[in-house]
């Protein structure tokens, strides 16, 4: 690309244009005025970044074992029922990775409060606002292939977050609800789980139909897996801002200067 | 109501003996899970208070839950029907018939007002103004109403009356509703199970007249001691399922060794009833024993809850015969397909693209 002319009629040592980037030399206009630019933002702090990992983790394991507890290993006999535990175990990984994964998804609830304004998005879609629904036609005509420039944002983009809530806000409360109301079951009348959940059970009235719905949240979630994943991995390669390096580093870096 | 003997002296002069009559006591005390000092109260309540009366009505129903009930054998049936209770109307066991029966139900109603006991079995259904259960001349629905008006409570006996059971299973035809949905007005007692365990049956019966009041109920309606945990907690397979020791089909090896029936769909998970504590048939056995899985039938709408031998069933709902495993993986496929193709063409755009923008570069350049 050609150094701006308009840039270069400033008189050198008038006016320092540049005071962030004193560099040597061989440094073109055009490679201070990239330094120049504001190049990222922070975005995703270190909580939510964590919280993402853990409960991306917790997910993996969720789907395995609960996979295998609703179609269990083929029978294997080690040792005597009383010193073999491996539907135990399976089910322990599933019990222990739920209360892990809840305990995170109250940390990132409480975050939602305490972080910046980005920890809030996945929480809720913003319907009021008639500017996102313009930037949400226009992210749909963007996976369309109707349009070839996205637009770029700072958090996540309104289709992103349509899908954040849905499947995480939603998706991920419905399947703690049903899951422990589950887990009330087995700890029994008279429990802490069975005290909350309780309700919920005798609403419901045959528990084989939360086993059922549980289960199809799991292809629920496995889905947004799919969908999450394809689309971070694409817009990292096809959008004008970073994404997966994002999730990682909390900074959100662009790729072009332009406002718009 | 002084002119009504006590249980205890109908039950003496049935010829039972005072040692049978406290082993009775203790029996029912230990089946309610009650403790040894209560063993004198119950039969002291048997000795000084007036049998209490019962009208037993059958709407749409099997007649599963009297066969099961008579079939008691703490406290043996005789002793219930003949004794415990006054049975004054049961158009099953009572040996009047016709206008002669329906003449002792009106005056049961009429004689104990306010202080009888409606047993349920089956329910009505509404869909043609009742039309689909006639008994005595009259829609079900009307007679229904009609005894439990003056009810001091009502037993809904088995699935049937509790929750629908198979004449309420999806279409449900008749419009049959259980009880709980007619009479609004009066505490209803359900004790679910197609057919309930019979010594649950005369437990309640039992509760009920020992201490005046409705045994403590769960949040559903049914009797706490007997309905507060799941087949699956005291089913004595339970360890084969921790360790994941299955049957895989049936009389395979690992059923004759008796393991754990979850894969062939056990309901027992999510049952709530006592069978794998009371059992059947004076403790004999119960199905699981038996070497087939819990059906869960003392569960609401177990009739549509899929095939009784999957642990994913079926799911009606989308209209095939389709489990959760089987909709979700059609589902994440047509995804992938769909990531695939779109991933295909976003290639094929970025490199039209770049090949669009490369002559402006060079021009430029």
């Amino acid at each position: 690309m050609k150094d701006d002319p308009t840039e270069v009629a400033v008189p050198r040592g008038a006016v320092d244009v540049y005071p962030t980037a004193p560099l040597t030399g061989d440094a073109t206009d055009a490679d201070r005025a990239t330094l120049q630019r504001r190049t990222s933002v922070y975005v995703y702090e270190a909580p939510v970044r964590l919280w993402h990992w853990i409960n991306a983790g917790c997910i993996m394991v969720l789907i395995a074992t609960g996979y295998l507890i609703g179609s269990p290993l083929p029978t294997v006999e080690i040792a005597e029922a009383t010193h073999q535990f491996i539907f135990g175990y399976i089910r322990f990984a599933h019990f222990a990775a739920a209360m892990i994964m809840t305990v995170g998804f109250f940390g990132r609830i409480y975050w939602a409060f305490m972080g910046n304004s980005h920890a809030r998005q996945m929480f809720y879609v913003p319907v009021w606002r008639r500017a996102y629904w313009a930037e949400l036609w226009h992210e749909v005509k963007w996976y369309a292939f109707a349009t070839n420039t996205p637009k770029k944002y700072v958090g996540h983009n309104p289709l992103a977050q349509i899908a954040m809530f849905l499947f995480m806000t939603v998706g991920m409360t419905f399947m703690i609800v049903t899951g422990f109301a589950m887990y009330a079951e087995g700890l029994g009348a008279g429990s802490w789980a069975e005290r909350i959940f309780g309700p919920l059970i005798a609403y419901v009235g045959n528990t084989m139909v939360l086993h059922q719905l549980h289960h199809l949240g799991m292809w629920f979630i496995i889905i947004f897996m799919m969908i999450h994943i394809y689309a971070a991995i694409r817009e990292d390669i096809m959008s004008r801002q970073s994404m997966v390096s994002t999730m990682i580093s909390g900074h959100r870096t662009f790729k072009d200067d332009r406002v718009e | 109501m002084s002119q009504i003997e006590t249980f205890y002296e109908v039950m003496r002069s049935q010829g039972i003996t005072r040692r049978s009559f406290m082993k009775y006591c203790s029996l029912t005390a230990a089946a309610l899970g009650l403790g040894p000092a209560f063993v004198p109260k119950i039969a002291h309540a048997m000795e000084t208070k007036p049998r209490t009366p019962v009208i037993w009505v059958h709407g749409l129903e099997c007649t599963c839950c009297s066969e099961s009930f008579i079939r008691s054998a703490h406290p043996l049936a005789k002793d219930v029907v003949l004794s415990m209770i006054s049975l004054d109307y049961d158009d099953t066991l009572m040996a009047a018939a016709g206008h002669q029966a329906e003449a002792a139900l009106e005056e049961t109603i009429q004689k104990y007002k306010g202080n009888y006991i409606l047993a349920v079995e089956g329910n009505p259904p509404l869909a043609e103004d009742g039309m689909f259960c006639i008994s005595g001349g009259k829609p079900f629905l009307e007679k229904l109403k009609y005894a439990a008006k003056d009810a001091k409570a009502v037993i809904s006996w088995g699935a049937c009356a509790s929750y629908g059971c198979v004449q309420a299973a999806k279409p449900n035809p008749t419009q049959a509703t259980p009880v709980h949905k007619v009479i609004t007005d009066k505490p209803i007692i359900k004790v679910p199970g197609c057919p309930p365990i019979a010594e649950v049956m005369t437990g309640v019966i039992t509760y009920m007249l020992t201490f005046d009041r409705l045994p403590e109920l769960d949040r559903q309606g049914r009797p706490a001691m007997f309905y507060s945990q799941r087949i699956h907690d005291k089913c004595y397979r339970r360890p084969h399922f921790d360790a994941g020791q299955f049957v895989e089909t049936w009389d395979d090896e690992y059923a004759r060794k008796g393991y754990c029936l979850y894969k062939m769909g056990c309901k027992g998970p999510t049952t709530y009833n006592a069978c794998s504590t009371v059992r059947w048939n004076e403790g004999t056995s119960f199905p699981i024993q038996s070497g087939h899985g819990c059906i869960g039938c003392s569960e609401d709408g177990f009739w549509d809850q899929g095939s009784f031998y999957d642990r994913v069933t079926d799911l009606t709902q989308f209209g095939v015969e389709s489990n959760a495993d089987q909709v979700g993986m059609a589902a994440a496929g047509v995804v992938g397909g769909g990531i695939a193709l779109h991933a295909a063409v976003s290639a094929l755009k970025s490199a039209q693209k770049k090949t669009q923008d490369a002559p402006t570069q060079n021009e430029e350049a």
